[in-house]
């Protein structure tokens, strides 16, 4: 961490907290929403995950469950990059989650839903690209000096 | 040793314990640096939701209709608690399994199935109606059968408890209504079928729940009129559509004169499958379904209808035939005209002119698989379109066009302000109010009312797509249709689709089939009270 300059340091530390505050806010509007469901996106599932999606989809209490841990998985995921507490865990199952999404929609050829994009896409996504962000911000760590991790580290020593 | 060193040695420490205070100090700020943005976070969550909200009063304000924001609007009535309800159903097929699950009954097949796909749960929050289904009629074994395996089953939804009461099988649907056991019937035979019993059965003092046709023929509605007027029994047509929540936001949007003057009502039928056009008689391997002189007491099933040889075509596809139904007008216009009549009351049209053919199905069928009706409404301004296709299941929806906003209603409801509307012309002008998207949406499915929704939001909408409902239940509009029957045996009090709106539906329907075989144009004498 000590070769970072200022400047790459700083870089790092906003792109961690821009993704935290995003992942956030879809956590808290899925919060807020009292009939939000993932149904409408799980019944477009297309590829390797459509099948797990139709099982999902198709048992209500599993249905709830997920939507229960994806609103607060996001919650969580965006907390812990903003205030950069566990922010290595919160990164990678963050990577992970959107990864989820992707691989449920992903923009392949010949893959069309019925749900609108905001953008148009080709096999690579906003989606993809947040991901691989996000794996970025794992692998080049700043909660230690940007974030409650500092406090972790010290009550570790 | 020490004093000589001293002065030079404190100041080197205190500016090594300062600089490491301050270094420290500037690490601790650094590690608290996410703190402010999460309250950053936080108060732009604030605004944006005042804001949203704002706007969103503001239309609703404007429109006169803070109403619909309601929570309560949209909440189901639960039944009404009453002594016990002895029910005998006629006719098992499918509707009659339909409704016994809507009352609290289901084939311990079923159950199984229900369970293993999770849909069980949803049932098991149903009221528990009181009622017992006590008798079963029907003119084949298998349905029979069907029936008092339904009938008997102990698993009840709402927390009721099975009583155990006997299940007697009835020959003839005359047996069943001279049974002073049987307190009401269900009537879920052939069309055919529907009026004569409803007769019968009012005159033996049962109350009725009937599916939709009405009847078949002006006399027999004529009496069944008559004879429900007479009597004290509550009689129910089955069109549990209207229970729906999201007509009661319509009703409002109606009542509140949103829409302008409604020139044009626009329903239709949708359907391009063989089940769609009434071919039922093959499994799915293609085999002819189970039934045969031996097990079907056909001379019954055809009642006073010209006789016909048996077939399982027949028995299984009536509504192909002109002795048995009125096709695509009976058993989904009806469905239509009671929706749009339920709202906006319009009742007997004072013409129908029907046309159309067989242009796709061409089998041995008489009735028509496209099929257009026009009723007109002079005293009413208005016009009501009904356009039913078996050969293209393209949504065309349901529409009420006014000079000022037109409404969709389907699985949602859209309200889409007119371009030309002179009452919004200026909310249009001053942009609160945009014609391109929906002024108004409702999903049934969601929890809340949006005025100014977003594209997506509106594009949802129009496709019906979204299937939410997490923390509401799954309710069967069917149940509350017949909770809605019972609670008026019980306490008193008309039901929605009583002998009234059901006598309107049956000659608008009547007229709208004599109009098409007869290729003319038909109208109502509203003194005699005939149709000419």
């Amino acid at each position: 961490m000590k070769t970072y300059t200022n400047l790459q340091l700083y870089s790092l530390v906003l792109l961690r907290i821009l993704i935290g505050w995003h992942l956030l806010y879809e956590g808290i509007v899925k919060l807020l929403s009292s009939g939000w469901s993932s149904v409408g996106f799980l019944g477009e599932s297309q590829w390797i995950f459509s099948g797990l999606a139709q099982w999902i989809v198709s048992h209500d209490g599993v249905l709830q469950t997920v939507d229960f841990l994806n609103t607060w998985g996001l919650i969580a995921i965006g907390c812990g990059l903003i205030l950069g507490l566990f922010s290595r865990i919160a990164a990678i199952s963050g990577a992970a989650l959107l990864l989820m999404y992707y691989f449920n929609n992903p923009p392949f050829i010949g893959m069309e839903y019925s749900v609108p994009t905001e953008g148009s896409y080709l096999i690579i996504s906003k989606t993809l690209i947040e991901a691989l962000a996000l794996w970025i911000v794992a692998l080049f760590p700043t909660s230690k000096q940007f974030g409650l991790d500092f406090f972790i580290k010290r009550l570790k020593k | 040793m020490a004093s000589d060193n001293g002065p030079k040695k404190s100041d080197r420490d205190k500016d090594r314990v300062e600089n490491s205070i301050s270094k420290q100090r500037r690490s601790l700020i650094k590690a608290l640096a996410g703190i402010p943005i999460v309250g950053l976070f936080g108060l732009s969550l604030f605004e944006k939701r005042a804001y949203d909200k704002r706007n969103n009063n503001r239309i609703f304000k404007e429109l006169g209709l803070e109403s619909l924001q309601d929570p309560n609007l949209g909440e189901i009535e639960s039944a009404r608690k009453g002594e016990l309800l002895r029910i005998g159903i006629i006719g098992w097929g499918v509707r009659g399994g339909q409704l016994s699950k809507a009352l609290g009954f289901l084939h311990p097949d079923e159950e199984n199935s229900m369970r293993e796909n999770g849909r069980l749960e949803d049932w098991l929050m149903q009221d528990d109606l009181n009622v017992a289904i006590t008798g079963v009629c029907d003119v084949f074994d298998l349905h029979a059968e069907k029936g008092l395996a339904i009938a008997g089953s102990e698993l009840r939804p709402g927390g009721g408890k099975s009583l155990k009461l006997p299940v007697k099988r009835y020959r003839r649907y005359q047996e069943m209504l001279a049974d002073k056991d049987i307190d009401a019937v269900v009537v879920t035979t052939p069309d055919h079928h529907h009026a004569r019993i409803s007769i019968d059965a009012i005159k033996a003092g049962k109350h009725v729940y009937c599916e939709k046709s009405v009847s078949l023929s002006e006399s027999e509605l004529n009496e069944l009129y008559a004879t429900v007027k007479s009597s004290d029994r509550v009689y129910q047509l089955g069109h549990q559509y209207v229970k729906n929540s999201i007509f009661k936001y319509a009703k409002e949007i109606i009542n509140k004169d949103i829409l302008g003057d409604i020139t044009l009502v626009e329903t239709t039928t949708n359907r391009n499958s063989e089940n769609g056009a009434w071919i039922r008689h093959l499994d799915k391997d293609g085999n002819p379904r189970p039934g045969s002189e031996k097990s079907i007491d056909w001379e019954q099933w055809l009642g006073n209808a010209p006789k016909a040889p048996f077939s399982v075509d027949r028995f299984y596809n009536w509504t192909k035939w002109f002795d048995y139904d009125t096709g695509l007008i009976g058993q989904l216009f009806s469905h239509e005209f009671d929706a749009v009549n339920q709202l906006l009351r319009i009742g007997i049209p004072a013409s129908v002119v029907s046309s159309g053919g067989i242009y796709h199905w061409k089998d041995n069928r008489e009735m028509a698989d496209m099929l257009q009706c026009v009723f007109e409404y002079p005293d009413k301004d208005m016009t009501l379109l009904y356009s039913g296709n078996l050969a293209s299941s393209l949504p065309r929806g349901r529409v009420f066009l006014g000079n000022d906003a037109s409404m969709e209603l389907g699985a949602s409801l859209v309200v889409h302000a007119d371009g030309n509307s002179k009452k919004y012309a200026e909310n249009i002008k001053n942009g609160l109010v945009d014609p391109s998207i929906p002024m108004i949406t409702f999903d049934p499915n969601g929890s809340s009312v949006d005025g100014v929704s977003s594209a997506t939001e509106s594009y949802y909408a129009s496709r019906g797509l979204i299937g939410t409902n997490i923390n509401g239940r799954n309710v069967d509009t069917s149940h509350l249709h017949l909770a809605e029957w019972i609670d008026c045996i019980r306490h008193g009090g008309e039901p929605s689709a009583n002998i009234e709106r059901a006598y309107e539906e049956g000659i608008a329907a009547l007229m709208a089939h004599r109009s098409y075989v007869e290729k003319r144009r038909v109208e109502w004498d509203p003194i005699q009270r005939k149709i000419v």
